[in-house]
């Protein structure tokens, strides 16, 4: 065949991942087309038009970090400092908690009692991009091993395979080898918000936006918790302007795509892209899932919303409300107003909609509607706003905890959801910190070994995924124990 | 002929087959009774049938699924669905509940059950198969419910013997729940039942994805009229452990020496279904084109036949794949044999007249079965190529173009770069195109760029009528592109309007001889 040369060659470089063209804007496209170019070899009939490739390479975080990305942006430092070789083999070596990410994928201390951490999938992205997939390894040594060897700017994990990813192709048949389960994911990312936030544009945040993200966490982690019972939910800083979420329930980890899809589906709510002038479109009355989504949201409003963003300060926005709201004669009474007065705050714009109907303007004005029309608007500008993808894939791979975010540096840190509103991601440390702080840490008159992750502002961090991993692997082992008991009978 | 025919007069042993497969349920050996129009296929056909019939069978119900899958590949909303497949299932694979009172009762309903069986064993095969099949199926059973008379479907509901834990309104406000709100969650109308069941949310993903039902803490709450999402869970569940089992027996059945080929044949149609082109027929209203005439006509080509077209033009040459193609495709509008070496001398602009008689003319003459052994000249050479056989070609290596672009194409820009100069610009189609090469959807890619390119024709004829189901599904041959985009084009122009509908049929036979 004629394109197998290609991939022959290819093969003899890198057995699984055929190096990439460095052209960070194509990322997502090139390591797409560098997998299909893997499984060319053998494609079949059958294949050619099946939507559940299992090899579908598809992953959140490297299109997170790329688009959308503007040179103008502010960066705290430059570029390259952050994939340095050394200080990212430092970090390895020195602060990355290898020990606790093993536990908390194997789900027991003990490497010999599940197959979760041996046959789960990692993807390594190197420095020079290069995407490596089916990395495994045996325990948390080996990875760290590889870690210090290759130096990758981060890592992605993927599911658990029914065998180990990197014996996949001596498999006798393909069949052999297929996802069976991982935690599911979301992925809430700035860009997604970038239509209704003011204050910044592109890869930057401040305060004030990260709060759509602080309300996207409460809203999201209420309904996986209440509506669907799932107790053990990690929260992690995706290193820039986002957030993962990783549901690690032996219930979640088990669902299969359609189910996943089920909760996606559930979850979401804005839909429409720019074009859509509408974009919540909900029966009434609410479902109880909304109902409490409305009922946290709304305390964040005024304040995150009408004072920090002024979404419709300038007479264009403000046209934009008032396609959303249901009656004509007081919205051209609204329009009146605002044309006298264009730069009247997003506040006052938003109390003249009830000041206004008040003053009986249309007597035959159908009150409930427009409640009705303003709690659309509160969902439109604040309900979390999920790339949904993320969480319809069982093999869907996300960047790890802990790693190092290769355009701020800073590290991908879980946040405590008990304290969400206290989370400043401008104040997590980066990796050139946090080396920083190992050198200047003085060591005290006890005996006590002191790791050096414990050294730095990383320990806070450390010890809360220290907890999380500790309750869950309490979980499991009661979940197991139940297990056996059930088989008994 | 590519594929071994079989003598239909032969007769295939089911039976036997079936109890080397479906031995666990020796005890329910029995002629089957279709009490009811909807089946969760629990017990394998008995009887024996012709090679033929299961053969015809199983391509009615492929034809079927192929549409259903097309459907979702292209958004159609359940409404739209169940409209565009009304006729097609009316055609293919017909099923009547038994208030129609209809004679064929039982014919249909042997019919539908053997026809599933046949494509389990089809698709058991690999994984994705199955799960491709199973969701079709599911999808097709859900069609089925949704138009079922009411009490039969209540009949069939009582026959299946579903574990559902009934909820009050004692236990909703136990776990915080308010009547009010379980009405809410539930879509409860006046009317309805106030009956809820619960039962482990996964079992009724669908509502859980639409908001149609409560949830609390892992459980639940769903209203008695929503039992299709738990009826429909449950024929997926099933479905999908009897294909693990179909599949574990299938290596015995390598051994059939007769029904393995058609099988083999059915999941290979699977992934596009084949399509054959009637060049006879001809196109109303479309003067018989000539060498001078392709360049105008070229708009109305799809994407695989510009792309050609564009190279030839470009650089006065075209590899050997690719000349077959496009000589078959040009045959296919109607290009005679005299003009299409007037065509193709033109072409190669660059060669000398001695050279392209040497090494050009032989190969156009050939496929028009100008020349060649006894069976080329009888079949009038080749037929034009279907989508599948184009996309199941080799791919291209340097210097050559041939095939399907969505899927040759592997950098996805190029594919937007060509797509743009043949003035295919809009975002939103090229982003679905970007979505469905990914998920290697070719043709699906190419239907929905001739949607666009058509649009408001299209609507036009739909509003209109006169366009039927035929004309209008899935186009799976380039020659239907053309016809369609050509027809499109000059509605109102004499009696353009109508196309004949027998040009797309599944066929079994391959097309071509090699
Ligand atoms: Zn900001």
């Amino acid at each position: 065949m004629p394109h197998s040369e290609n991939s022959q060659d290819e093969d003899l470089v890198l057995p699984d991942a055929p190096s990439l063209q460095n052209e960070p804007s194509q990322s997502q496209t090139i390591s797409q087309s560098t997998i299909v170019e893997d499984n060319k070899e053998n494609v079949k009939l059958e294949d050619m038009f099946d939507d559940d490739n299992e090899d579908e390479y598809s992953s959140s975080a490297p299109p997170a970090q790329i688009k959308g990305e503007d040179s103008s942006q502010p960066m705290p430092q430059s570029l390259g400092r952050f994939s340095d070789s050394d200080v990212m083999r430092a970090f390895y070596q020195r602060l990355f908690p290898f020990r606790y990410l093993f536990q908390w994928l194997n789900h027991s201390p003990n490497p010999e009692d599940t197959n979760d951490f041996r046959h789960r999938e990692f993807a390594f992205t190197l420095q020079n991009d290069v995407y490596l997939r089916y990395q495994s390894f045996k325990t948390a040594d080996t990875l760290r091993k590889q870690c210090m060897d290759m130096i990758p700017t981060r890592f992605e994990i993927g599911p658990v395979y029914s065998t180990n990813p990197r014996e996949r192709k001596s498999l006798p048949k393909s069949a052999a080898f297929r996802p069976l389960t991982k935690e599911l994911v979301f992925d809430i990312d700035m860009t997604d918000y970038d239509e209704i936030r003011t204050c910044c544009t592109g890869a930057s945040i401040c305060h004030r936006c990260w709060t759509f993200i602080t309300m996207a966490i409460k809203v999201v982690d209420a309904a996986l918790k209440d509506d669907f019972g799932f107790k053990h939910i990690m929260w992690v800083y995706s290193g820039r302007r986002g957030a993962h979420a990783w549901v690690c329930d032996k219930r979640a980890r088990e669902l299969d795509d359609q189910k996943r899809r089920a909760i996606a589906g559930y979850l979401e709510l804005v839909k429409g892209g720019d074009k859509s002038s509408k974009k919540v479109n909900i029966r009434r009355p609410l479902h109880p899932h909304l109902d409490r989504s409305l009922r946290i949201l709304k305390e964040f409003f005024p304040t995150s919303i009408l004072a920090d963003q002024d979404p419709w300060e300038n007479p264009k926005k403000a046209a934009h409300l008032l396609t959303l709201l249901p009656d004509a004669q007081l919205n051209s009474a609204l329009q009146k107003k605002w044309d006298s007065a264009p730069s009247r705050s997003s506040t006052s714009k938003w109390n003249d909609i009830d000041t206004l109907a008040e003053s009986g303007i249309n007597p035959n004005l159908d009150t409930k509607k427009l409640m009705q029309a303003k709690q659309d608007v509160i969902l439109e500008y604040t309900y979390p706003r999920l790339d949904a993808e993320v969480s319809k894939k069982l093999n869907h791979l996300l960047k790890s905890p802990f790693c190092v975010h290769p355009g701020t540096g800073r590290i991908c840190v879980p946040i405590d959801v008990r304290r969400v509103e206290e989370f400043d991601p401008l104040d997590v440390p980066t990796v050139t910190e946090l080396l920083a702080d190992i050198n200047s840490w003085k060591k005290d008159d006890s005996e006590k070994k002191v790791q050096d992750w414990e050294k730095t502002r990383l320990k806070p961090y450390v010890d809360f995924f220290k907890g999380f991993v500790s309750s869950l692997l309490k979980g499991e082992k009661t979940s197991i124990k139940r297990e056996r008991d059930g088989m008994e009978y | 002929m590519a594929t071994a025919r079989i003598d239909p007069k032969r007769r295939a042993d089911l039976i036997s087959h079936k109890k080397k497969q479906f031995a666990e349920a020796p005890a329910k050996w029995k002629q089957q009774e279709y009490k009811w129009r909807l089946s969760f296929y629990d017990l394998p056909p008995t009887e024996e049938v012709s090679l033929e019939e299961f053969e015809l069978w199983a391509l009615g119900r492929l034809k079927v699924l192929a549409e259903l899958e097309s459907c979702t590949f292209r958004n159609r909303t359940p409404e739209e669905t169940a409209s565009y497949m009304a006729p097609i299932m009316e055609k293919h694979l017909p099923l009547h509940s038994n208030s129609s009172r209809s004679s064929e009762l039982d014919e249909e309903r042997k019919r539908d059950h053997y026809s599933h069986f046949i494509l389990r064993l089809a698709f058991a095969g690999t994984k994705d198969l199955r799960q491709r099949f199973s969701r079709l199926e599911t999808m097709l059973f859900k069609l089925r419910w949704k138009d079922d008379d009411a009490v039969e479907r209540k009949e069939f509901l009582d026959s299946l013997d579903m574990q559902l834990e009934k909820a009050g309104e004692s236990e909703l406000n136990e776990c915080g729940v308010s009547l009010e709100q379980a009405k809410a969650a539930t879509g409860w109308r006046k009317g309805d039942a106030e009956a809820w069941f619960t039962l482990d949310w996964e079992r009724v993903p669908d509502l859980v994805e639409s908001r149609r039902c409560l949830l609390r803490r892992g459980k639940a709450y769903v209203l008695l009229k929503e039992q299709m999402s738990f009826v429909v869970a449950e024929f997926t569940k099933r479905l999908d452990a009897a294909l693990e089992i179909t599949s574990r027996a299938l290596p015995r059945l390598d051994e059939d020496d007769r029904l393995s080929p058609i099988l083999s044949h059915l999941s290979k149609s699977f992934t596009a279904p084949d399509a054959s082109f009637d060049a006879e027929a001809g196109i109303n209203g479309l003067q018989a084109p000539t060498a001078g005439t392709v360049d105008a006509l070229s708009s109305h080509f799809p994407l695989c036949m510009q792309n050609m077209h564009r190279t030839l033009r470009q650089d006065a040459k075209l590899k050997h794949q690719g000349r077959l193609e496009y000589t078959l495709f040009l045959k296919g509008i109607g290009l005679d044999l005299s003009n299409a070496v007037e065509f193709w001398r033109r072409s190669f602009r660059t060669i000398t007249d001695e050279k392209f008689t040497k090494e050009y003319l032989y190969n156009v003459k050939h496929a028009y079965g100008e020349v060649g052994g006894d069976a080329n000249r009888r079949g009038r050479g080749y037929t034009p190529f279907s989508c599948q056989k184009l996309l199941t070609e080799p791919l291209p290596g340097p210097g050559q173009t041939h095939g399907c672009p969505y899927r040759t194409h592997t950098d996805v820009e190029n594919l937007v770069a060509l797509l743009g100069a043949t003035g295919m610009r809009d975002p939103e189609t090229i982003k679905s195109v970007r979505e469905d090469v990914g998920k290697q959807r070719y043709h699906i890619a190419c239907n929905r760029v001739f949607e666009f390119a058509h649009k408001s024709e299209l609507e036009r004829v739909k509003r209109k009528g006169g366009w039927g189901p035929a004309e209008l599904d899935t186009i799976l041959h380039p020659n239907s592109y053309f016809k369609r985009s050509f027809l499109l084009k000059h509605l109102g122009e004499g009696n353009a309007g109508f196309v004949e509908p027998r040009g797309e049929d599944v066929k079994m036979e391959g097309s071509l001889d090699e």
